[in-house]
């Protein structure tokens, strides 16, 4: 038995934040059916996902990352037939996800108010971008934008340099969040026999892990912007290049204990004793002048040695990996980082793993992502009963499309 | 109906800084009842670090530890004497979940590891958060949080743009790697509260901080070896767009769907330079996309980023802005969902905290009391709930035991 064994979910998501939200409740065992239409395809699934990912088995690869574990049924929800099917479907499950633009699922006519009516204790949960309310609801956002619009990108970026545009991690860390969330009201439900509906908004997840330079201008009216890799408190605190192509390690000290093992390390003794550097607001004060110093010194090894020499010296040390480095690296193998699963078309892919070790109920990868209305049989056929020539006659007529 | 999402959820927290305490911030803010363990003296490190309200250094003044303690109560407990860890026992009987975040080891060396306690509470979770988790080649090395989050592969990756790849990998905002994995935690303790619920089956979680952030990267992390791709900061996460400089700051925008391209197009009044063939499809765009920003620039810089946000929205163009600290507090679309949450705090008064990303229609989200000062609910506890007598906590106190 797996922690969320017979939980169903109805997973209208696209893209990549709805689609992390439940990935999360299918590795814990969630049965999570996807809905997908010819009408409009998960962004992953379109021809000009190639070009932005570089191949075709790239994108295959982005989607497959995101959709293990989960079913796939064709559904086309411009058709009347296909709003009705949705609305069965409902009725067998527990939880509904959406990450449409606020307002979607109401003009589909799958709003709360009537999904509620249909099961009285579903759980609903809308992941859009600016949330359901506000002057900004129907506006249009995506992982680059979001990230400009918490407040992330203004604190991320070089000294002096522009702002930085986040990745697709700014849409899997509100995903994150929604899971979360869902898991929040699965266990109130499960005290109360009560469902709800959650307005989830993706911009504001993204805010929360700002938290404290947020509480800087509310306590002090200071506006934080960006500051490289430095910290407020600790230094040397920033990535040093090392021996090699684009190598970097990343090393923080905090505290005299820390700084005088790092000078030992480094055979420097005599900064040890450099008034320059004779306590942690005097290393802040002089860090650009330290970061030349330790860097004359990483440059001359690889990022494994300097995580080495300096680990056995209690120096907190670690190289800014790549993606090549972290499939290979002794620790991520031993702790099984990634697993590989059998694509139906791609042979053997590997995804990251669930990042949580359970004792009792292991968190697991199960399938490859669905091929695209892969399941429709068995959602139809089985769990809605709907006979043969009937579902043949549904995909003649464009509903399950 | 129920007040709370996750009342009823006993929860003891034996953590400091971020990432646990943010993991159990996220339980508090849904109604689980968190008792906070401080060290005796000094407390939550996160006490001494800034931002100070008032820039005044005062152990009930700091930002961080305000938010991140919010609807908790606190006692000072010291787990290394004989005594603290008898209380700590007997806390654990009444209690659903334990999180923890001492180096791999070191609850074992104190007698209180998952094997004992269970022994006390057989359907306990703990949940252990460290930075490479309790097994493997690296579980006793130190990482700051920088250190995690470059060892996450997420550093790499930032920032994107060629003109970068002769600086160093960065990390994405302040502590950001830390709240991944405090919500992380949090996540996996709900799946096993559901299970813990349904069986009587307590278990034991192991939470890696590395794994945390590593698996919000997942659509690049496994490219190398799907693909023999190594990505590198040198793209820059958008074929075209991204965060361009318009009038009076920068204006960010990215056009995903074909239909976007023409409606920006015609916002921009039909330039020109758009019919040229280079620019007829995404992949040609995607091609040039150097040149795309180039042009865009020469348009954008005559707007400020307020016209693009708005009008461009309206326009069907998924433009943004660069928003700070002070926009958010000052955003109508925020102010109208409430995002900011009002927290009165006997040391500072009433201050805007950012508030939880879900609103839940039966059980909404509800700052009950703020971060508790150091050691506030000690008498509660020990005398109320544990049954201590009163005239024991100044013994308890000089002992260094609360």
């Amino acid at each position: 038995m797996d922690c969320l064994s017979g939980v169903r979910i109805i997973d209208f998501t696209r893209y990549a934040a709805g689609p992390q939200i439940t990935l999360l409740l299918a590795h814990m065992g969630a049965e999570v059916i996807k809905i997908e239409t010819m009408m409009d395809l998960d962004h992953f699934r379109r021809q000009e996902a190639a070009v932005v990912w570089g191949s075709a088995r790239a994108s295959a690869d982005c989607f497959n990352s995101l959709n293990a574990n989960k079913m796939s049924i064709t559904l086309n929800l411009k058709t009347s037939r296909g709003v009705e099917l949705a609305k069965r479907l409902v009725r067998i499950c527990d939880v509904v996800v959406d990450n449409f633009k606020a307002g979607v699922m109401d003009r589909l006519g799958l709003g709360y108010p009537v999904l509620r009516e249909i099961k009285p204790d579903i759980i609903m949960l809308s992941a859009s971008s600016h949330g359901a309310i506000g002057p900004e609801s129907s506006y249009i956002a995506y992982a680059v934008t979001m990230g400009a619009l918490s407040g992330a990108s203004e604190v991320t970026g070089y000294e002096g340099g522009p702002p930085t545009i986040l990745r697709s991690s700014a849409d899997l860390r509100p995903g994150t969040a929604a899971a979360f969330a869902i898991l929040a009201a699965l266990n109130c439900r499960q005290d109360t026999g009560a469902g709800q509906f959650i307005d989830f908004s993706a911009r504001e997840a993204i805010s929360c892990g700002i938290g404290e330079l947020i509480m800087d201008y509310t306590m002090n009216g200071r506006v934080r912007t960006r500051n490289g890799n430095r910290d407020d408190i600790m230094a040397p605190h920033n990535c040093y290049r090392c021996k090699g192509d684009d190598k970097w390690v990343s090393i923080a000290v905090g505290n005299n204990e820390e700084w005088k093992a790092l000078c030992h390390a480094m055979d420097k003794p005599e900064l040890a004793t450099d008034e320059r550097f004779a306590d942690q607001f005097s290393r802040w004060k002089h860090q650009d002048q330290l970061d030349v110093l330790i860097e004359e010194w990483t440059i001359k090894h690889t990022h494994y040695e300097v995580m080495d020499i300096l680990q056995k010296e209690g120096v907190a040390a670690v190289p800014a990996f790549n993606n090549e480095e972290v499939f290979n690296d002794p620790h991520c193998k031993d702790r099984e980082c990634f697993v590989s699963v059998n694509h139906p078309e791609e042979g053997e892919m590997y995804v990251v793993s669930p990042p949580w070790k359970f004792s009792e109920t292991p968190a697991r990868v199960t399938s490859a992502a669905p091929l695209l209305g892969q399941h429709n049989e068995y959602v139809f056929g089985k769990l809605l009963g709907i006979p043969k020539d009937e579902i043949s006659r549904l995909v003649a007529e464009k509903v399950l499309y | 109906m129920p007040k709370t999402a996750l009342g009823g959820l006993k929860v003891l927290e034996l953590c400091q800084l971020v990432a646990g305490p943010y993991c159990t911030k996220l339980l508090a803010d849904l109604g689980a009842e968190i008792i906070k363990i401080e060290t005796p003296g000094c407390g939550d490190p996160a006490r001494n670090l800034p931002p100070f309200f008032h820039d005044e250094p005062d152990p009930e003044k700091s930002g961080l530890f305000l938010y991140l303690n919010t609807n908790k109560l606190g006692i000072t407990l010291n787990v290394e004497t004989a005594t603290g860890q008898d209380i700590f026992k007997k806390m654990i009987e009444d209690i659903d979940v334990l999180v923890e975040d001492k180096a791999p080891g070191a609850m074992k060396q104190l007698g209180l590891d998952y094997a004992s306690l269970k022994e006390i509470n057989p359907s306990l979770i703990m949940a252990s958060i460290t930075p490479f988790g309790q097994t493997g080649t690296y579980r006793d090395y130190k990482a700051y949080h920088l250190n995690v989050f470059h060892g996450s592969g997420e550093g790499y990756l930032t920032p994107g743009g060629i003109e970068n790849m002769d600086r160093p990998p960065l990390k994405v905002g302040n502590l950001v790697g830390e709240y991944d994995s405090g919500l992380n935690a949090a996540i996996a303790i709900l799946g096993a509260r559901y299970y813990q619920k349904r069986t009587g089956h307590g278990q034991y979680i192991d939470i890696s901080k590395q794994e945390s952030v590593m698996s919000l990267n997942r659509l690049d992390m496994p490219r190398w070896a799907n693909e023999g791709e190594v990505i590198t900061r040198a793209k820059l996460g958008v074929p075209y767009g991204g965060a361009l400089p318009c009038k009076n700051g920068y204006t960010v925008f990215v056009t995903w769907e074909a239909e976007q391209w023409d409606k920006l197009v015609k916002f921009m009044g039909d330039p020109e330079w758009a019919s040229d063939d280079k620019f007829k499809d995404y992949a040609s765009r995607y091609r040039h996309g150097e040149l795309v920003n180039a042009l865009l620039t020469e348009w954008m810089v005559g707007h400020t980023k307020e016209e693009l946000y708005h009008q461009g929205q309206a326009a069907g163009v998924p433009f943004a802005m660069v928003l700070t600290a002070k926009d958010l507090l000052e955003s109508e679309h925020l102010k109208e969902r409430g995002f900011f949450i009002q927290v009165d705090h006997p040391r500072t008064g009433e201050i805007d905290y950012p508030g939880v990303p879900y609103k839940f229609s039966k059980t909404p989200c509800h700052i009950e009391r703020p971060a508790p000062l150091l050691g506030e609910h000690n008498e509660e506890f020990l005398v109320n709930r544990l049954g201590y007598p009163r005239e024991e906590l100044p013994r308890l106190g000089m002992a260094g035991v609360i």
